[in-house]
């Protein structure tokens, strides 16, 4: 047995530094000539993997490369799209289903995870990563709180058959009358009951609702990108911070702190943590935690209370729509554990120019943010200027890595599937 | 000149370019068109209009802009362009409905959906209301009839 074992043993790990040496120098996926219209670091490559032609939100790949697409609406009667990828790693829809809109999607032990903007349900996978019963998927979560702002319930499994759905609270900054001018907070805002934060239900069970799930984490306004690090076993998401500053508030704030203030913030969050919303914003220039307007704040006071600091902060209302942490081995080193972050571009900088419309990476170090963000794709919008205006033909949105270790990035405008390469064969 | 005023200068130069614009054709022309619509009078022919413009383009830039963008555009899939729509061109009461009491409706134009409420403005004082909506009526390559005061004090008395 012993000599058996050990041949064995010996032979997978030939195979499986085989298939790392090929991950690593000898890419068969070829870029587009123009890698894809993207700006990306020396040593990359991009492809348009589909042109899907929907509100392309989250993605997911699986295991066997097969990519899922979940979107904001219905396209011909679906909202999920499943693309099965040819040798040269351009795609064709294979199959769609799902009769809801939405934002959500995460492949994890043999399951697809989708989500509309009130529900999550959940596909069996077969052996060849296909959904086994596209038209019958099971329910696992209804009744999800959704007004006209912040639908998406984007969700994120952990290790434990837990899952965790954003819930969006349905206001800016939780005022008796939203985004008017001068009005007040609302005391102990009674949005934070059922939205403004992130609610953990279990991933195995069908027909739960708000009883069935725990308040996870709350004073968290909108998060559509999240993620699990493996590394910390923990939950980060990415705040979409407040609007409006200088439009509700134009005695204390100038159309241009408006257009750069609050940050959107990264957080490491823990069962029970309270990130403040809407009782006040960070300040990324003065690393505080300053009150808000709503809430007697004048733009100086600070924040008192226990409420959670960011791990990380970025400039205002670029509007992160995917995290995802990175752990494949076809990118450098310097990439593994950090963090990808889909910037969908703002709308409230004018009238100074809007900003974002990039993937950045943050480097990360013992599973902590370390340094500065530095932009990793750009040019979705397919020029500065329209960047500047928010004219921008594509707006990345999600984010998914591929069992190659290639980053998989979806565009909400068009549809356009991206996938970035590292040392791939021209 | 710092960026905001440089930008207004910009909108105000460019609306009024295209006011001129289309007010060069022939003269008969355009009074046949003014029998038929009696469309807004050009600016240049029109103090009172001008006026309005000027003032109407203050507080598009103080109150509007965030949302609605320099150019009218709007930023789909969250605020709608103000460009050759019917809610902007056409009912000038329900326009003015919409900035005193705002919008909680989703709204559907060029088939994108647009759901985020529109906030009321219900601050601003009849006048501001009729110059802000002028000036959008005739800006962002719109054109269409100036809104009075009248039109706007008419609206506001239906509101509680």
């Amino acid at each position: 047995m012993r000599p058996l074992s050990s041949f064995v043993l010996g032979a997978a790990a030939l195979a499986g530094s085989a298939l790392l040496f090929a991950g690593q120098s000898n890419v068969h996926i070829a870029p587009d000539p123009d890698n894809a219209g993207l700006k990306l670091p020396a040593g990359f490559g991009a492809l348009k993997v589909a042109e899907t032609g929907g509100k392309a939100r989250h993605i997911a790949v699986t295991p066997q490369g097969l990519i899922y697409v979940k979107l904001n609406r219905l396209k011909d009667g679906a909202g999920i799209l499943m693309l099965r990828p040819k040798a040269d790693g351009r795609a064709t829809v294979a199959s769609s289903f799902g009769n809801y809109g939405g934002t959500g999607a995460y492949v994890k032990n043999g399951y697809f995870y989708a989500s509309s903007d009130h529900a999550v349900y959940r596909y069996k996978l077969n052996a060849n990563g296909e959904a086994e019963n596209p038209n019958a998927p099971e329910l696992l979560v209804r009744g999800l709180k959704v007004g006209s702002q912040h639908e998406s319930k984007s969700i994120v499994l952990d290790n434990e058959d837990n899952i965790y759905v954003n819930i969006g609270a349905y206001a800016n900054a939780c005022q008796e009358q939203d985004r008017t001018r001068g009005s007040k907070g609302i005391p102990n805002c009674p949005i934070l009951d059922s939205a403004g934060g992130i609610w953990q239900f279990k991933a195995n069970k069908l027909n739960q609702r708000y009883p069935d799930g725990t308040r996870y984490a709350t004073g968290l306004r909108n998060v559509v990108g999240l993620d699990w690090n493996q590394q910390d076993n923990q939950l980060f998401v990415m705040q979409h911070g407040r609007d409006q500053l200088h439009d509700n508030w134009p005695a204390l704030y100038t159309d241009a702190q408006s257009a750069t203030l609050p940050a959107e913030c990264l957080y490491a969050l823990k069962k029970g943590d309270n990130a403040g919303w809407p009782y006040l914003y960070y300040d990324q220039l003065q690393h505080k935690k300053i009150q808000g307007p709503e809430y007697g704040g004048d733009g100086k006071k600070e924040a008192t209370g226990n409420y959670l600091d960011p791990a990380a902060a970025y400039p205002g209302h670029m509007a992160p729509n995917g995290l995802l942490f990175y752990t494949g081995t076809m990118f450098p080193a310097k990439y593994r554990n950090g963090a990808f972050i889909a910037f969908h571009g703002s709308w409230n900088r004018s009238p100074e120019p809007q900003a974002g419309y990039y993937v950045v990476f943050q480097p990360f170090k013992d599973g902590k943010p370390s340094g500065q963000f530095e932009v990793f794709a750009d040019n979705f919008s397919g020029s500065a200027a329209k960047t500047a205006s928010g004219r921008a033909d594509h707006r990345p949105c999600g984010l998914a890595q591929g069992p190659d270790g290639s980053l998989y990035v979806s565009d909400d405008v068009k549809g356009t599937i991206y996938r970035i390469v590292y040392n791939a064969k021209k | 000149m710092n960026r905001k005023q440089a930008i207004l200068a910009l909108t105000l130069l460019a609306g009024g370019l295209s006011l001129q614009a289309q007010h060069r054709p022939a003269a008969n022309q355009r009074s046949a068109q003014a029998k038929a619509k009696t469309p807004a009078k050009s600016a240049a022919a029109d103090p009172a209009l001008k006026a309005s413009l000027t003032r109407g383009a203050v507080v598009y830039k103080n109150v509007c802009i965030t949302c609605h963008q320099a150019d009218g555009g709007g930023l789909p899939p969250i605020n709608p362009p103000l460009i050759k729509t019917q809610y902007v061109l056409g009912d000038k009461a329900r326009l003015s409905h919409i900035v005193l009491a705002g919008l909680a409706e989703p709204i559907e134009i060029d088939g994108e959906e647009y759901k985020q409420h529109m906030p009321a403005q219900a601050y601003l004082t009849d006048q501001q209301v009729a110059d802000v909506l002028t000036y959008v009526r005739n800006s962002f390559g719109n054109k269409a009839s100036a809104v009075q005061v009248a039109e706007v004090k008419a609206v506001r008395a239906t509101l509680k």
